[in-house]
């Protein structure tokens, strides 16, 4: 067909070309907005949360600091908002055993095999609640039924106790398996948590539970 | 399929090593199957095994067992076509031989330390030794540094036959895309704190081997496969190929930005994601459009020659033809479904994504690999023109019905799960468990576990098949020559 050239649509060098040059461009798009984002999502240092710099990913010591999620007008979705700071497993964590202690939990999320039933980011298995924002699920506060059911009196003690003996507290038919986490291992997989909670994820999951309740009461008149 | 080696018939060792590909292949989609249904028990018998065989295992071995067996009969495919394509037997394949024994041997042990082991303490070591808990890339870094290995030898085989043999415009993009694919390997193989640049890295391998450089791997072999079972003109082909390439990479490789929506990546990504991976099906519609129109024309060729039937292949041609369709349903309709970001930002991370996953991987590349298993058979057996048999009828049937009834019973479930634990209640622990035990939610995913029973049985038939086709139509070939 190339050979009598009739057109360029039956040419075989021209699709060649074009399909080179396409994956050509393609590439050299995706790494130019590759370095860009890169830049954007490495994790910030403790100094930044100590100045307010905003980032997409904050440190690790964000572990000292209070999380929301709220919506911001500007943005119309919702936001990490970090707020003052707060004890975590009764005391504030230094730079240097903030980032050994996430590093503790983010390897135990991966021995552990946390994705083939949970999400985390959204990624992973549908077998489990997302992981994303686990860190603010209502259910774990002070007053919340997950904190009630470990007797434990802080949000981080409550995970940490159900993480290490979960098929001890029970909140449906479907159970977490006891992973024979130990109580440093625990410690680092909800600073995992608490820290992946303060990622700027555009917004997802989006309103996170906040209807539970109103759903649950009924009525047009829950509120 | 036993026999197939010790037959006569295939005069290349580069095809024998094809054919122990295959062999690997289909014991190993055996397992994902028998994971899979472990699985779909244990959404309805939520005790089903419990602190024995955990979801979280059967979950791992599942979509391992998945990738496993697609590597493997990927492999298998290219060391049976490049005989054919460069006219000269592979450079260096008892080296490959070596390298297969390898890999089987490594995907054994992992397999067995998956099952036994299942997780490890929290710490580097488990990562190397165990597992390394990143959904589809579990391997273990010894594994993966094992994996790097053999391909390399494999890479090595195919580059090096290529450059001393013809070059074929089949076998440039099968060259090319190949070196993709294994690089992108690469960006999987170290840890890092952060998990958003975790699952950043982790993307560039899972999209852009199934969404960029698996489907024009499948392009080539849907190119080799036609000219092959329907004679099918190689100029007209290649040229195709060429468009799929520059269609597929051209819409796939930024089309990746889909998965940059909500992992801690810029908004700017919502626009790119949304823009390139709506195109990804535009390049599907025309790999089908393709196939049938090839199948039509060289149809009409034949019957204006005389020929009664151009068709050298029934099974492999069915098998193709349904790869042709359940790629562009597959991968393309049913990714596009939840592809925008106002649409993905509810449906991510349900079963929505898993009725998509089931269709994708199954319509864009399992079928196209057992096709390929079928033209093996064709070649280890000698045989002129191989025709469907009742088991390779019922195989491909039920096996269709069966994960279009999964992906059915998925997307329902995925509906449910939208509206009412994402959209109405906000995703949380209360949320989610809401939805899972909605009774139709309860009702799709029964519908999921069944489907998954015809699945299988429709995989014993493909097995059976498999194993006596050859030898049948061998007998009736000889009995027909000497009449």
């Amino acid at each position: 067909m190339d050979k009598e050239n009739l057109s360029v649509w039956t040419s075989i060098p021209f699709w060649r070309r074009s399909a080179a040059w396409v994956t050509g461009f393609a590439v050299m798009l995706l790494i130019w907005l590759s370095f860009d984002t890169l830049g954007q999502i490495s994790m910030g240092t403790d100094e930044d949360l100590k100045n307010g710099t905003t980032k997409r990913v904050p440190g690790p010591t964000v572990i000292n600091y209070e999380i929301d999620y709220k919506m911001s007008e500007k943005r119309g979705h919702e936001v990490p908002v970090i707020g003052k700071k707060e004890p975590f497993f009764g005391k504030e964590w230094s730079a240097q055993e903030a980032a050994d202690l996430l590093r503790l939990g983010k390897l135990t999320s991966q021995a552990k095999n946390c994705m083939n039933c949970h999400t985390l980011l959204g990624n992973g298995g549908y077998y489990a609640p997302d992981l994303t924002k686990a860190w603010l699920d209502p259910a774990w506060k002070d007053g919340g039924p997950l904190q009630g059911m470990t007797g434990k009196n802080t949000k981080e003690e409550a995970m940490a106790e159900f993480l290490m003996h979960p098929s001890q507290y029970p909140t449906h038919a479907r159970m977490m398996p006891d992973l024979g986490i130990t109580a440093e291992e625990a410690k680092g997989l909800v600073a995992f948590l608490k820290h992946m909670s303060s990622i700027d994820t555009n917004g997802f999951p989006r309103n996170f539970s906040k209807t539970v309740e109103q759903f649950t009461a009924g009525g047009t008149n829950a509120r | 399929m036993l026999a197939s080696i010790k037959s006569n018939y295939l005069q290349s060792e580069s095809k024998k090593l094809g054919m122990m590909y295959f062999r690997v292949a289909i014991v190993l989609f055996g397992a994902q199957l028998l994971m899979g249904l472990i699985a779909a028990v244990q959404f309805l018998v939520p005790g089903f095994l419990f602190e024995i065989f955990d979801f979280s295992v059967a979950r791992m071995v599942h979509i391992n067992a998945l990738v496993v067996w697609m590597l493997y009969a990927m492999l298998g495919a290219v060391y049976y076509m490049i005989p054919d394509e460069t006219g000269i037997e592979t450079i260096g394949v008892g080296l490959g031989k070596l390298g297969f024994w390898v890999l089987t041997a490594a995907v054994a042990i992992v397999v067995l330390v998956y099952i036994f082991i299942q997780v490890g303490s929290g710490s580097e070591a488990t990562i190397w030794l165990i597992n390394e808990g990143r959904e589809y890339l579990e391997a273990p870094r010894w594994a993966d540094i094992g994996i790097v290995v053999v391909v390399l030898i494999f890479y090595w085989n195919v580059f090096s036959t290529f450059m001393k043999g013809q070059k074929t415009g089949i076998m440039t993009v099968m060259v090319a895309n190949l070196m993709a694919l294994a690089g992108l390997y690469l960006a999987g193989m170290f840890y890092t704190d952060n998990i958003s640049i975790d699952q950043f890295w982790w993307w560039w391998v899972i999209h852009l081997w199934v969404e960029a450089t698996w489907e024009v791997f499948v392009g080539t072999l849907a190119a080799y496969a036609l000219i092959k079972i329907i004679n099918a003109k190689r100029e007209i082909v290649e040229m195709w190929l060429w468009i799929e390439v520059l269609m597929l990479f051209g819409s796939g490789i930024l089309g990746l930005g889909h998965h940059y929506f909500w992992i801690g990546t810029p908004e700017y990504w919502w626009e790119i994601g949304a823009l390139f991976s709506a195109l990804e099906p535009v390049p599907l519609v025309a790999m089908f459009v393709h196939v049938l129109y090839d199948w039509g024309k060289e149809q009409g060729v034949a019957e204006k020659e005389g020929h009664r039937n151009v068709m050298r292949n029934g099974p492999a041609m069915a098998w193709i033809v349904t790869n042709a369709f359940g790629n562009f349903l597959g991968a393309g309709i049913w990714g596009f479904f939840h592809t925008l970001p106002q649409v993905n930002i509810y449906t991510h991370g349900t079963q929505f994504t898993a009725a998509h996953g089931h269709l994708a991987f199954f319509g864009a590349y399992a079928t196209i690999l057992i096709g390929m298993m079928y033209l093996g058979l064709q070649g280890a057996y000698g045989i002129k023109t191989l025709k469907a048999t009742f088991k390779s009828k019922m195989g491909i049937t039920m096996i269709v019905v069966g994960v279009l009834g999964m992906t059915v019973a998925l997307t329902i479930a995925g509906y449910e799960q939208v509206l009412i634990e994402r959209a109405e209640l906000g995703a949380g622990w209360n949320a989610f468990f809401m939805a899972q035990e909605l009774p139709w939610y309860v009702q799709a995913q029964t519908w999921r576990t069944i489907m998954g029973v015809v699945t299988f049985i429709g995989f014993v038939y493909l097995v059976w098949d498999l194993l006596t086709i050859g030898k049948q139509a061998r007998l009736a070939q000889e009995a027909g020559i000497q009449q």
